[in-house]
C-alpha cells in the first residue's frame, strides 16, 4: 500500500554538493576494498570531470573506537573536527564520506554542535591546545552514496553496460541492503529517510537494473560493533546477516547492492561462514555476489574487475554476474600481482569449495 | 561505592539528546536486533533511567544488559517520542566504565579487549582496523580469499591501486608521525587516554581478584586476555 508516509519519504531529496570535495576515507573498505575508494576518485575526477581532493594527512574518525565505547565523545568531536580543519586549511566545504559509519558520527557530531553551541566551544578549545588548529564547519557533507546516486543519469549515460541480463535481456534482480548509521538516525541525511530509502535503488533502476523490495530490507547487517570485535560475540553478528538471506533468498536475486563498507564485507564473509556451518547456499552459483555503489558504479562504467575495482578480494565469486552483465574480463588476471605476474590463489572462492 | 549517577548520566548531552520523554510503548524493543537475540529490553533502559532510581542504575551499570545493544540505532528510527536508546546505552557503558563497574558483568570486562585492538590500533596505525592486525587464526569467519590477501598483503594491495604503508595519499597509506602525533595529543587533552587507562586499571584490579597474577602477585594481563577469551 502506497501510504502518504512512503510517497513522502521515497521522494525526500537530500542537499547533495555538486562539486568541490574533500574526501574521507573509511578504514574498513580501504583494508577489505581499497579498489572501490580508488575507482570513486577516478570516477569523479575523470568520468565527472569533479574536483575532489584526498588529503593524506587525514585519520581514522576513530568511530568504530566510539560505537564499542572506548572513545570518549568528548574525543571524537575532536577528531572529527581536525578532519574539518584539514579540509578548511585546503580551502574546502564539503565533504565526500566513504565510511556510514563515519557519516552517522558526523551527522552527530554536527547536530550535537548546533544544539549545544557549548560542545562545539569546548571541541575548538580542545583542537586548539592539542595541535594549534582551527577550523570551519561544512557546508555539505554527503556519503559516497549520495553523489553517485546525484550523478546517476550522467553515469547512466556514460555507462559501457547496462544491469541487464544480456542472454535473457530481463533487468537483473538486485536487493539492497543500506547501512543503518545513514538515516536511521537522522532520516533527514538520507535520500528517501530511513524506512524508503531510496539512495541505492535508485542508481538499480537509473541503471537499467530491478530493485527488489524484501522483508528484512531494514534489517542490520549485525556488525554490532563489540559483537563483531569479540570473537566470543560473533554469533549476535552472524545471526543478523542470516536473518537477511533468508528473507531475501526467495527472490534469487542476481546480486546484493551496498552503501556500507562493514555491510560490504559481512555480507559476503557470512554466506561464506554459513555455508561452512549449515552447507547452505542462499543463492547464485556458490553466493549471491555483493558490491558497493563504488564498484557498481566501476562495472557498468567498463572499469577492470580486477586492476581497478579489486574485486578478487571478494570471499564471494564476481563472475557469474560478470558474465550476466556482459563484462569482458579476463579471468587469468584475477590472482595476479603487479604487472600482471601470477601470486598463488586462495585455497577456494565463494561458500563452498567445488573443486573437491 | 557509587554516588549521584543521576547527576553524572545528565552531565553527558547525549541523554538529552536520548531520553526526551518515554511513554513506555515498547517500539524499540519490537525493532531491537539485540532484544531478539540477547534477553534484552531497550524498554526498560529506557524507563529504568527516566525513573531515576540510583539502586536501579547501578543495577544496570554493573550488569550485561547495557553491553547487550549492537548501535544499529534502529530504536531512534522508530520512537514516537524521537528518543534513541541506543544513545542512552552510550551514556550507561560511559558510566560503567568510569566507575569501574564494568568489571562485574562478562560482556562489560570485554571492553579491556576493544582497547587493546581498536584502542592500539587507532593511536598506533591512525586506523580502526589494519591489515597486519586481521590474523586470520583469530578471524576464521574472513575465509580463504582473506588467507591468500593477508599471506601476500604488499603484491595484493598493489596490485588494486593502494598504497598500503607508502607515504602520500591512497588506501592504507602510512599515516605520518606528525599525523599520529596530532591524534595522540588529542586523545590526551580530550580524556581518550584517560578513558584507556581507566580501562585498563579496572581490568588490573579484576585480575588480580582473579588470581591471574605472576610471581610477584601483580596483574598478569596476558593471562587475563587469554581468560576474558575463554569466558
Amino acid at each position: 500500500m502506497e501510504t502518504k508516509s512512503k510517497i513522502r519519504w521515497s521522494e525526500y531529496n537530500k542537499e547533495i554538493a555538486d562539486d568541490n570535495f574533500f574526501y574521507l576515507r573509511s578504514c574498513i573498505r580501504q583494508n577489505f576494498n581499497p579498489g572501490a575508494e580508488q575507482v570513486f576518485l577516478s570516477i569523479l575526477q575523470n568520468n565527472l570531470g569533479k574536483n575532489v581532493f584526498d588529503d593524506p594527512r587525514h585519520t581514522t574518525c576513530t568511530g568504530i573506537g566510539y560505537h564499542s565505547d572506548i572513545v570518549p565523545f568528548e574525543t571524537i568531536q575532536t577528531v572529527i573536527a581536525r578532519q574539518f580543519s584539514l579540509m578548511t586549511e585546503r580551502g574546502y566545504k564539503n565533504c565526500a564520506v566513504s565510511c556510514i559509519t563515519s557519516f552517522g558520527c558526523y551527522n552527530e557530531v554536527l547536530s550535537t554542535w548546533k544544539e549545544f553551541p557549548e560542545e562545539l566551544e569546548r571541541t575548538r578549545e580542545n583542537l586548539q591546545k592539542a595541535t594549534g588548529r582551527t577550523f570551519e564547519i561544512p557546508e555539505n557533507l554527503s556519503h559516497a552514496c549520495d553523489i553517485i546516486y546525484k550523478f546517476r543519469k550522467e553515469i547512466a549515460a556514460q555507462a559501457r553496460y547496462r544491469l541487464v541480463d544480456k542472454n535473457t535481456r530481463q533487468p537483473l534482480k538486485i536487493v539492497d541492503h543500506i547501512g543503518c548509521h545513514y538515516a536511521k538516525i537522522f532520516p533527514e541525511k538520507g535520500v528517501g529517510g530511513s524506512e524508503y530509502s531510496r539512495v541505492l535503488t535508485g542508481i538499480i533502476e537509473a541503471w537499467g537494473g530491478e530493485a527488489i523490495d524484501y522483508p528484512e530490507r531494514r534489517h542490520c547487517c549485525g556488525f554490532g560493533f563489540r559483537h563483531y570485535l569479540i570473537k566470543n560475540n560473533r554469533s549476535y553478528s552472524i545471526s543478523a546477516s542470516r536473518k537477511k538471506f533468508e528473507s531475501m533468498q526467495p527472490y534469487q536475486p542476481d546480486m546484493i547492492l551496498t552503501n556500507c563498507p562493514g555491510c560490504n564485507m559481512f555480507l559476503d564473509r557470512w554466506q561464506y561462514a554459513l555455508a561452512q556451518i549449515e552447507g547452505k547456499i542462499y543463492g547464485g552459483e556458490n553466493g549471491i555476489p555483493v558490491l558497493s555503489h563504488e564498484e557498481l558504479a566501476g562495472l557498468v562504467l567498463g572499469y577492470d574487475p580486477w586492476k581497478d575495482l579489486g574485486l578478487q578480494m571478494h570471499q564471494i565469486d564476481v563472475e557469474p554476474l560478470l558474465i550476466k552483465l556482459g563484462v569482458e574480463y579476463d579471468p587469468k588476471q584475477k590472482f595476479t600481482g603487479l604487472n600482471g605476474k601470477y601470486i598463488n590463489e586462495p585455497e577456494f572462492t565463494g561458500c563452498l569449495n567445488l573443486k573437491n | 561505592m557509587y554516588a549521584d549517577l543521576n547527576r553524572k548520566l545528565k552531565e553527558d548531552v547525549r541523554l538529552e539528546e536520548g531520553l526526551q520523554a518515554c511513554m513506555n510503548c515498547g517500539i524499540c524493543t519490537a525493532i531491537c536486533p539485540a532484544a531478539e537475540f540477547y534477553e534484552y529490553d531497550p524498554r526498560t533502559i529506557a524507563i529504568t533511567v527516566q525513573s531515576g532510581n540510583e539502586e536501579k542504575i547501578a543495577a544496570l551499570l554493573e550488569s550485561d544488559t547495557i553491553w547487550y545493544c549492537g548501535q544499529c540505532m534502529s530504536c531512534k528510527t522508530r520512537c514516537p517520542r524521537n528518543n534513541c536508546p541506543g544513545l542512552i546505552i552510550n551514556v550507561l557503558r560511559k558510566l560503567s566504565q568510569e566507575t569501574g563497574a564494568f568489571i562485574k558483568s562478562r560482556m562489560g570486562r570485554q571492553q579491556y579487549l576493544i582497547v587493546k585492538t581498536i584502542g592500539a590500533n587507532i593511536l598506533q596505525y591512525g586506523y580502526c582496523v589494519h591489515p597486519t592486525s586481521l590474523v586470520p587464526e583469530i578471524h576464521p569467519e574472513q575465509g580463504p580469499v582473506w588467507n591468500w590477501v593477508y599471506e601476500n598483503m604488499r603484491e595484493v594491495y598493489a596490485s588494486v591501486g593502494a598504497n598500503l604503508d607508502g607515504e602520500g595519499p591512497g588506501a592504507m597509506r602510512k599515516i605520518s608521525q606528525p599525523d599520529l602525533q596530532e591524534l595522540y595529543k588529542i586523545f590526551k587533552i580530550s580524556g581518550g587516554l584517560k578513558l584507556y587507562q581507566t580501562i585498563e586499571h579496572f581490568s588490573r584490579i579484576k585480575a588480580v581478584e582473579l588470581g591471574l597474577t605472576n610471581k610477584n602477585g601483580e596483574a598478569d594481563m596476558e593471562k587475563y586476555t587469554q581468560y576474558l577469551l575463554n569466558e
